[in-house]
Order: structure tokens, then sequence, then C-alpha cells
């Protein structure tokens, strides 16, 4: 039957049907929503991870139980992973492994736009590159095949336009879950240096069966036709290439390392002029030049930052794209902002007001750094807020400066990796002021389940975890609770958390009001009590506008969005705001 | 046939997402390839969101480029003159009429347009807007703005109009099924 489904839930499907039994992972667009399809397909177990290691940690335990088994997450998870990843290339597998990782160029959602092609070739492993939904169906399927034969984890790598972009897919055969024996295989799976130099020779060893593999598999095609441009491309790129050239010959590549020297050699030669289309990176054009192959257009015509396109590729091949007007200039933007009603606005009203350094992290609380708020000074990786602020603390301890650092953390970002940086400022004598907004929910990917919110994936009972427990047992003496919605109270706080010397930890409980439908009572506007002296807009609520009322401009509240949080009306100095 | 490309724009939270997906599995059901793709994630959070349904007998890229766009659908005016450059010459623009103000005039540090709807004119001339949030309230829910903007181009689209009914009634769970043909119809008929 023919459904039209995205990249991720064909992943999902194809997981499924291809005999998985094990599944496990950390949310992360444009990732998350394959394993949250294949808990909505109920056929196989899955689980959300705390972070991206622990999630391919044991998916390598479920493959040496000889289960098939897949692994989801983001570019930059793999980077949490990584640590598992460059030695499970040397141990290899016993039921099938594959990695899924979804990389974002152009950063529709994401810190960095990495390339995870560089991984493969760094782990030495093989990867899968599909360019639409039914090729990610397939190549789950496949890529189990080649991780068995070939005794090594796969990588299949999506994009932002692969993952979510929906396309027409035939469901294969099912195919039974099969589990392997569960073998004490020492030499295989311990890597002291003895055994770890032996397998790295195999791992060598193996690159150069895969190499043959390429040459020959059906994944990478030649699409032959008119020879006066051909086209070495793989992923959405391949998609851009046809709509730009629908008559040029085309190597389209769906197994990406390693790469089938002899045949793009061949191609090469059979072609005019011989082009490269890669989003990213030029990891393609990197090997391929060093193979002695020339290339006539590549990267030096594609840029390495954001996405490629139909037009980008018609510009890189020197001809002309579609004329169309621009866009029209100077209107207002609409980035994203905190939902109305959301926990994180009053909190970083009070930051904005006390211009102390917010150390931040990746979450919905990272909009606090945009405008007009700007509360927000550095956010680099998950769990960096706290480890960060501890360094900053410990240089200002010595250029003599007594401003104390503010790190703001959400619960999952915590359970991710901050746990470890509030182990360190505690341990290493620091001096900051953590605040963990606990919503109960990883807000930012969707609102998934996390050990905090007290049930699993599939939405059965879970053991929930105290933060404050956690926060005390690390070495914390000095925790709080606060409640953003409350201005005065949380200003309070964060000024007697900034007075106490050494590390101090404030927890805001409020659950995510998008995940939990949270509403309370909506709001309205006197007029004759508002000045129009515009104080409460810079909380960036969009439920707040202002409207021409008799001589000036005031502030009105749009019950459609209103969600009842009453910070506005805790800013505003005139009780101009009350309950409707 | 060549590729018809729809963009659909709006803002996050008003079912741009469910107005493609209806859009793309009718043109399925009707037997021809789609592709459909929009960018979520951060788009949630009331930031601009933009869906591309592209429908013909071979579909490669999901993506529409500028310039290339059959019919733009917008479910706000701020955001049909954002995305007006994605039209081709001819092309066709629906809007709703209702506005949204973005955070950037919510907090003060920008001007909502208020000729935004003779800067659509300027920029498309084969726009037309309707008041699709009062179609959807008298159609009983407010929140059916998408199935309003769905039927309001339904007669430009190479789909049959019967085959979107049928998935609009396979797709609705919250809301009614009637509430939501309710609202295709009313956007039909405006």
């Amino acid at each position: 039957m023919k459904k039209i489904i995205s990249g991720n839930e064909a992943i999902a499907l194809s997981f499924g049907d291809s005999g998985g039994v094990f599944a496990s992972g950390y949310p992360g667009t444009p990732s998350t929503e394959t394993l949250e399809e294949v808990a909505r397909l109920g056929e196989v177990y899955c689980e959300w991870a705390p972070n991206e290691k622990v999630a391919l940690e044991s998916v390598i335990g479920a493959s040496i139980a000889g289960g098939r088994s897949l692994s989801t997450m983001k570019h930059v998870g793999v980077n949490v992973a990584a640590d598992a990843l460059m030695t499970l290339t040397y141990t290899g597998v016993n039921g099938g492994l594959i990695l899924m990782v979804a990389d974002d160029p152009g950063q529709h959602s994401s810190q960095n736009e990495q390339d995870s092609r560089n991984y493969a070739k760094f782990a030495k492993v093989p990867m899968l590159d599909p360019a639409d939904s039914q090729e990610a169906y397939d190549f789950v399927r496949v890529g189990f095949e080649i991780s068995e034969q070939f005794d090594t984890p796969l990588m299949l790598r999506t994009t932002t336009r692969i993952s979510h972009a929906k396309g027409v897919v035939v469901q294969g055969e099912k195919r039974a879950p099969k589990v392997g024996e569960w073998v004490k295989d020492v030499p295989k799976y311990v890597m002291l240096p003895n055994y770890g130099r032996i397998k790295h020779q195999l791992v060598e060893e193996r690159l150069l069966k895969l190499q043959s593999f390429a040459e020959t598999t059906p994944l990478n095609r030649v699409e032959m036709a008119d020879t006066d441009l051909g086209i070495l491309t793989s992923g959405i790129s391949y998609q851009h290439v046809k709509e730009a050239y629908p008559n040029a010959s085309v190597l389209k590549l769906g197994l990406v390392h390693p790469l089938p020297e002899r045949k793009i050699r061949e191609f090469a030669a059979s072609v005019k002029r011989f082009m490269i289309v890669e989003e990213m990176d030029g990891i393609f054009e990197e090997q391929i030049r060093a193979m002695g192959i020339r290339v006539d257009i590549g990267k030096d015509r594609i840029s390495y930052c954001g996405e490629v396109s139909e037009d980008i590729v018609r510009a890189a091949a020197g001809d002309a794209v579609t004329v169309c007007g621009a866009p029209v200039d100077g209107l207002p933007q609409r980035p994203p902002t905190f939902c109305p009603g959301c926990g994180h606005r009053g909190l970083f009203t009070i930051l904005s007001k006390l211009k102390v350094f917010v150390s931040g992290d990746i979450g919905c609380y990272t909009l606090g750094g945009l405008p007009p708020i700007s509360a927000m000074h550095s956010s680099i990786c998950m769990g960096a807020s706290i480890s960060a602020a501890h360094g900053m603390a410990k240089v200002n301890r010595i250029a003599g400066r007594t401003e104390k650092p503010v790190a703001v953390i959400g619960d999952s970002t915590f359970f991710h990796s901050g746990m470890t940086g509030l182990l360190s400022l505690a341990y290493n004598g620091g001096n900051a002021l953590v605040i963990i907004m606990d919503n109960r929910a990883t807000a930012m990917t969707g609102g998934q389940e996390n050990p905090g919110s007290g049930l699993v994936l599939e939405g059965e009972p879970a053991k929930q975890v105290d933060i404050t427990a956690i926060v005390k047992s690390l070495g914390i003496d000095h925790v709080a609770a606060i409640n953003s919605y409350n201005l005065e109270e949380t200003e309070a706080a964060i000024l007697k958390g900034l007075e106490t010397p050494g590390p101090y930890v404030l927890i805001d409980s409020n659950p995510c009001i998008l995940r939990y439908r949270v509403k309370k009572p909506l709001l309205s506007v006197d007029t004759e009590k508002c000045t129009g002296c515009r104080a409460c807009l810079k909380v960036t609520c969009v439920a707040l506008g202002l409207v021409p009322a008799g001589d000036r401009m005031k502030v009105q509240i749009d019950p459609n969005i209103c969600n009842g949080c009453g910070v506005c009306s805790q800013v505003c100095k005139f009780d101009a705001m009350s309950v409707a | 046939m060549n590729v018809f490309n729809i963009v659909i724009a709006g803002v996050g939270g008003q079912g741009v997402l469910l107005a493609s997906r209806v859009l793309a599995e009718s043109a399925l059901a009707c037997g021809m390839d789609v592709k459909q793709n929009e960018v979520h994630g951060m788009a949630q959070r009331g930031g601009s969101v933009i869906s591309f349904v592209r429908i013909g007998e071979r579909v490669y890229s999901p993506v529409v480029m500028p310039g290339s766009a059959d019919i733009l659908i917008s479910f706000e005016p701020l955001e049909a003159l954002r995305y007006s450059h994605y039209l081709k010459p001819g092309g066709k623009l629906v809007f709703n009429k209702v506005t949204i103000n973005p955070s950037t005039v919510a907090s003060g540090m920008a001007t909502y347009p208020a000729d935004v709807e003779e800067q659509i004119a300027r920029a498309c001339a084969d726009a037309h807007g309707i008041d699709a949030l009062a179609i959807a309230k008298e159609a009983g829910n407010a929140k059916a703005v998408n199935m309003v903007m769905v039927g309001s181009v339904m007669k430009h689209l190479p789909i049959d109009a019967q085959v979107v009914e049928g998935v609009v009634r396979e797709v609705s769970r919250d809301r009614g099924a009637d509430v939501n043909l309710k609202a295709l119809k009313g956007g039909a008929a405006a």
C-alpha cells in the first residue's frame, strides 16, 4: 500500500518491518519523530535515554544480546555519543546496529550545522544517505544487512529535508523479529589494548571490503544521460540536481562512506564537465581530488554554509536561475518566542532587570537571549550552563570581580549532562547560582517524556526522579524552590542566591503549559489606568498589542491568545491589568 | 502534467501542518506523486511557518523555489507579504485577513504595517483576502481556520474536492469532522 510519510516515519516503520527489537535515542530536531513513531506503531520496544551516549550504549548492549537495534539522535547528539561510537567500530556487532543521525543544514533548529558524514569517515563505518522517504524505508532494511554482513555499526544519515519532508512510500514485506545468541566473546567485546590492536587491523580490512562492496552495490547508481554535464551527489541534493538538470548524467551515492573509487573514476571520465553537489562540507570532493580525479565544479561554487537548492545547483553550473521578485523589505520579523503563559517569561523578566550574566543552555529558555529580553549571555551545548558558569566564577575570583554568574538549565538538559557540571561546581568549591527550570518535559522538541515527567516514551508510568534530592546528593547545601510566575518572590530568591557565597540552586517546578495544556483565567486591560508607558511590552508576549485610545497608543490583551499567567500585570506600575 | 507548487504560510500554532497534510494526502488519493515539506521545531513557538506541497506525475524536490509557486495560501496577512516572492508571475494568493502580532511588534520593537493589504495587492495582482476566523467560528471552532483556508483554494487546485472532503473526515480527531467539513465548505464559498 502507498502511504505519504516523512523520512522519520519511514525509518520507524522500516525498523519494525526489518525485525528490529530495541530502539533508544534522545530527542533533537529533526530526529525526534523517529522514536515517537516507533512508539506509536507499538510493535517494537523503544525508550528515551537521558542522553545520546546512554542511548547508543544501551543499543550496543541490545546488539551484543543479539537484537537488531536502532539509536536515534540529532547531529550534535553524536558528539555526546562519540565516545561509544569510536570503540563500537572496533567491537563490531552481533545483532545489526543502526545509528540514525539527523543533520540540520541551514540551522533551522540547531546551534551549529556540522556534517555527520565526517563521523563515518572518522569512525570508519559505512554510512547511508537516503534521498527521500522511500529510500529512508529501504535503507534501514539494507542497513541491517550490511551491519550484520560486515560486522559493523552502520550510520543512517538524514537531513532536515529528508527527516521532515513527506513522500510516497511503498511498504515492503514484514520480517519477524529475530534475536540471535547472547555469546561471551572476550576478544571481540573487551577493548583492552591487546584486543583493541587486533581489532583496529580488522577495522581497516573491513573498510577495504566495504570499498569493494561500494563498487557493486545498487545503492550507488549511475543514471547515464546527456554526457555534457555529469553530477555526483547524494541525499537531498540529488533531488535538487534532478529538478535543476533532469537530463544530466548523475552518479547518485546511497552509500556515502566508503566511496566507490573505480565507479567515480569511470563516471568522471565519461562526462565533459564533472560536478559534485554536496551540502555542507566538501567530503566527497576532498576524497575524490585525493584520488587524482579532475573536479570541474564543486565547493568552489557551492557554499559550505546552509542548504543546497535547485537554484544553487543551477547557479553553480553557470546557468541562470528563475527570475522572481525580491522579498518585501522591512517587514517585522516573526521569530519564535516564549508561549503565552510560559513559566520562563517571569524568570527572564527578572534576570533582565537584575542585569546579571546568564550562562544559558539548550532548550526553550534559550529564547531568553532574543531581544528585547536579551538576558542570556552564553549558550554552547547541552549541559554547558553550569560548567561554564563555574569557569566564569573561578576567573572572576582571580580577577577580583565580585559578580556571581547565573546558570539557567531545564530539567531534561539537567538529566542529559547538567548533573556532572553541578557535581563539579560542588566538588571544586564553585560560586554560581544555578536555576533549574523543571517543567517536566523535553519541551523545545515537542514535550517528550523524561526521567522527571513520571512517564516513559510509550506512556507507561515510570519512576519519577526527585531533582532536589539529586542536587543535595551532588553536594549542594543551598537548595530552594521558586515560583517564577511570582516576580517579587522570584527576584528576592535570586538576590538571596547571589548574595550567599558558594553554589546555590533554585528550582522552579511549574509545568510546561503547552505540554500540560495549562490555562488560567484571562487578563484584560483597564484603558483608564493604562498610561501607554509600554513597560509591559518588554515581557514579549504575543497576546499584548498597542491600540489607539484617545490621544495615544494603549495596551490591549488578545483574549484568544492570553493564557492568564499574570506576568504583564506584575510589571505594570499602574495596576492596569486584572482578571477579566 | 507539470509540477503544481503550493506554498502555505502562517504562524506556529495555526494548523499549517495539518492543512498541508490534507492537501498532500488528497493529491496521493488522486493518484499523483507528492512531496510535502515544512520546517518545524522552533516554529512551534509562535514563529513564522512555511510549508510546501508539490504535486504532479513525478516530483523530485520537496522544496518550492522563490518565483515558482502556482498558489500561496497564507493564514495571516504579514506572512502573505513575507512569502509573496514565492509566487510565479501570474500566481494566485489567498490570505486570511485576521492579523496576529509577531513578538517583535508585541514587544514594541517593530510596528505592524497598517497598509499590509495594500502592500499585498501591490505584490500580487491576483490576491484575495477572506475573514477565515469568522468563517471558522461560524462552523463551530475558531481553530478550524486551517480548514477554511484549504476550502478557499480548492477550486484552484488540480485535486478533486470530494477527495479532500474524504481526507478531512479521516484526519479529524479532536475537532469533530462536522466542524471541519463546515469550515471547508465555508472557505470554498468565501
